[in-house]
């Protein structure tokens, strides 16, 4: 322990504490515009100098540890008057379009100078001199960028993928991908984890509200909106609610309220997915223990940010991952087929949103595996924030909202469904169809949950022993199912590399791009509660505890639409509606074609 | 150390996989050594084409964004093709004061090129610098590691026929 003194208290904090850290645990503020907790340790907006005694100049608390003895001083003259000339400097290079920008009062940079009590700006001198990209999922307004290098942080040590960094020197500099490229020229893979952490502007999701606006006032457009797991336990938050809080019924009743013809549930699909990705596995295995021939193990393929990673990095390997569309995919693969026959509606007329806690999504609807007789699957993609948007500035009232239920046919689902949207969940919901498919009996786990695949961990792994399974699947015998989960593409990483080395000792993998799963995708709210994610895996899984099925094959929706419509899991049928094949991209050479 | 190779450069320069593998492994493929390595290609080849920055990411492990940074960085690193000689004079106090800007009229009128360009006949790239350290000796010109003293426009000519 280190003793120190900041303001005339004397403070006891634990070795290798930084100034800042030793503050916020004690209750005072100090502010900070770059730093992000173990993660983003630069110390470039220099928000956080204080005063420290012998110290010749002002010290940025965030990259400097408390020393015994110490004495710190955070609120002298001399420090809050030089916060503001650096605040006032960051100014005079931002673009101040306060009024028009989409984080006007959700601003850090904005807060901070009501924080500061600014009451000037003395050098307005900005010039636009850096350039702004719209990609299909990341819009990226550089003009607004302050240069904190929290995108830095998170593209590279959380997710690993290293796109952007900081390009050129002084004045000239900007966060960027490799020489300036636009991020489609790349190898992003749009997980916008980049667009959670920017304090600013800069750095935001392509707007889709506009479209959606113009389709839900289009009389002759059948509108058909679907929310993913993740959405019910976020949301919320955007209308006051604490985090983690399930406000399912009132958002389906706000999407009512919006106009929308039909609300359905991406949990419909994914009760669908266990159906499709679990026989998909088990036909797998059979083949790979019967006749060698498959490949294992299976990886899941829910996270477009994921499979554009390995569509990049392991071009070699992609015969690994499920063929399986993401499951709003397959909703709105089957809403302009099976559903748009049995209600009478030329799919053409029909417009498809898809509200998603990931920016990866706008990317997934533009491939062109994802169309059917050149219609896209889905035309649209909210992110929670934009739907968050979307609600308020129709003068909807989410907090006196009723209760209401999605629609049916493809808005029923079973507690497996919610639990999509955590890491380890869609592990979770395939296992228990899966187990109950191979032996007849449920899922040998408490309460249908297994315990080492669940929690926020970034890699987890189980094994499960078959014992007396139905004769169909006698070859199965004593056999040890090995299972892993994983989350953040960094970690993701690591399991595909066993795969490329031929050492992985799993079956089955379940993956997610960001960090947590869904839950955390780079679509949601913006939390300032550290144990966020905590909060909304627990607000899904406490939606699958309060349903009575928690098994995806007890859907009976899901099994009329077999009747009706598909036949039998990994039918031809199926196939042609509900599953993909991937591009073998490789790396860099989308620009290197030019 | 490898010997310094500048090469006439003419923009679509074909490098040599094996050798940039090479120059790379000299350094143990080090993070730490990026600027070392990128150095060296530099000399070998005269300059840093995307190509090349593509083969050192891949080879390393680092992304091409954090190689590309570095390189735009540092204003001695050039990802456009150079001239076989680099003609740096120098524009410190000293010399900016003893006569440097003359200098730049004379080699611009001798050479027909701007300042940051490479003459026609890819013979030199005309850049400044800012103090090199010789005050003593201004005003001072540098071309490639030569220091010039005291150099005035009748001295020039006589410099620059040196080089070919």
């Amino acid at each position: 322990m280190i003793n120190c003194t900041i303001n005339n208290k004397l403070i006891r904090v634990e070795d290798n504490t930084t100034i800042l850290e030793a503050c916020r645990k004690n209750g005072i503020y100090i502010p900070s515009l770059c730093n992000l907790d173990k993660i983003c340790n630069f110390g470039t907006c220099r928000m956080c100098i204080v005063e420290v005694e012998k110290a010749k100049t002002l010290q940025a608390a965030c990259v400097t540890m408390v020393q015994e003895g110490m004495i710190i001083k955070t609120n002298t003259l001399k420090v809050t008057s030089m916060r503001k000339v650096l605040y006032e400097l960051l100014l005079s290079d931002h673009k101040q379009q306060c009024l028009s920008c989409s984080r006007n009062l959700t601003c850090e940079l904005q807060a901070l100078g009501k924080t500061l009590g600014i009451k000037e700006s003395r050098f307005n001198s900005f010039e636009s001199h850096r350039k702004s990209e719209i990609s299909v999922s990341i819009t990226r307004d550089m003009d607004k960028c302050i240069l904190c290098r929290r995108c830095i942080s998170v593209c590279n040590e959380i997710q690993g993928v290293g796109i952007l960094h900081a390009q050129n020197r002084g004045y000239d500099t900007v966060i960027s991908p490799a020489n300036e490229f636009d991020l489609a020229q790349t190898d992003c893979i749009y997980c916008g984890q980049c667009t959670m952490v920017c304090p600013v502007g800069a750095l935001m999701e392509t707007d889709a509200t506009e479209t959606v606006r113009i389709a839900l006032n289009d009389p002759k457009i059948h509108t058909v909106v679907q929310v993913a797991p993740a959405i019910r336990v976020a949301i919320g938050e955007e209308f006051g609610y604490p985090a983690g809080t399930p406000v399912t019924g009132k958002l389906f009743s706000a999407l009512r309220e919006l106009g929308f013809n039909d609300i359905f549930d991406t949990n419909f699909a994914a009760d669908l997915t266990v159906i499709e990705e679990g026989t998909e596995f088990l036909g797998r295995i059979e083949n790979a223990l019967l006749k060698g021939q498959s490949k294992l193990p299976m990886v899941t393929s829910c996270s477009p940010g994921w499979i554009k990673y390995c569509e990049h990095n392991f071009p070699d390997h992609l015969d690994h991952l499920s063929t399986c569309k993401s499951p709003h995919m397959m909703l709105g693969s089957l809403v302009k087929s099976y559903y748009a026959k049995k209600i009478d509606v030329d799919p053409r007329n029909m417009f498809v949103v898809s509200v998603m806690p990931c920016t990866a999504k706008k990317f997934e609807i533009t491939r062109d595996e994802m169309t059917f007789e050149k219609l896209s699957n889905v035309d649209a993609v909210l992110t929670t924030r934009e739907l968050a948007s979307l609600i308020k500035s129709a003068g909807i009232d989410f907090t006196l909202l009723s209760d209401s239920d999605a629609d049916n046919p493809l808005g029923f689902s079973s507690g497996a469904a919610d639990i999509f949207g955590v890491t380890g969940g869609v592990m979770e919901a395939a296992l228990r169809t899966a187990y109950e498919l191979i032996t007849g009996r449920e899922v040998p786990f408490e309460h249908l949950h297994l315990q080492q695949i669940e929690g926020l961990d970034p890699i987890k792994e189980a094994s499960i022993k078959i014992a007396d399974p139905l004769p169909a699947f006698k070859y199965l015998e004593d056999q040890t199912l090995r299972i892993a989960v994983a989350s953040g593409v960094k970690n993701a990483e690591k399991l595909m590399k066993q795969i490329a080395d031929g050492t992985s000792p799993y079956h089955f993998i379940e993956i997610m791009g960001c960090p947590g799963g869904c839950i955390s995708g780079g679509g949601q709210p913006r939390s300032k509660d550290p144990l966020v994610a905590q909060k909304r895996l627990e607000g899904l899984f406490a939606e699958d505890n309060r349903k009575e099925i928690r098994k995806s094959h007890q859907n009976a929706f899901v099994n009329e639409l077999y009747e009706a419509f598909l036949l039998n899991p990994n039918s031809h049928i199926a196939h042609e509606y509900l599953h993909t094949h991937y591009v073998r991209r490789g790396k860099f050479n989308e620009f290197l074609k030019k | 150390m490898l010997e310094d190779r500048h090469q006439p450069c003419n923009g679509h320069l074909l490098f040599n996989q094996q050798e940039v593998i090479k120059i790379i492994d000299l350094f143990d493929s080090k993070r730490s050594n990026l600027i070392q390595i990128l150095h060296q290609l530099q000399n070998l080849y005269g300059f840093l084409p995307i190509e090349i920055l593509v083969q050192v990411s891949n080879k390393m492990s680092v992304p091409l964004s954090e190689v590309t940074g570095v390189v735009s960085f540092y204003s001695f690193f050039s990802t456009q093709p150079r001239g076989r000689h680099t003609i740096r004079v120098c524009l410190g106090t000293a010399c900016y004061v003893r006569g440097g800007k003359k200098i730049i009229e004379k080699i611009q009128e001798l050479l027909q090129v701007d300042l940051g360009g490479t003459t026609e006949d890819q013979r030199f790239t005309f850049e400044i610098a800012r103090c090199i350290g010789a005050c003593g000796l201004a005003p001072a010109v540098m071309i490639d590691n030569e220091v010039y003293r005291q150099v005035n426009s009748n001295k020039l000519k006589s410099i620059l026929a040196k080089y070919d």
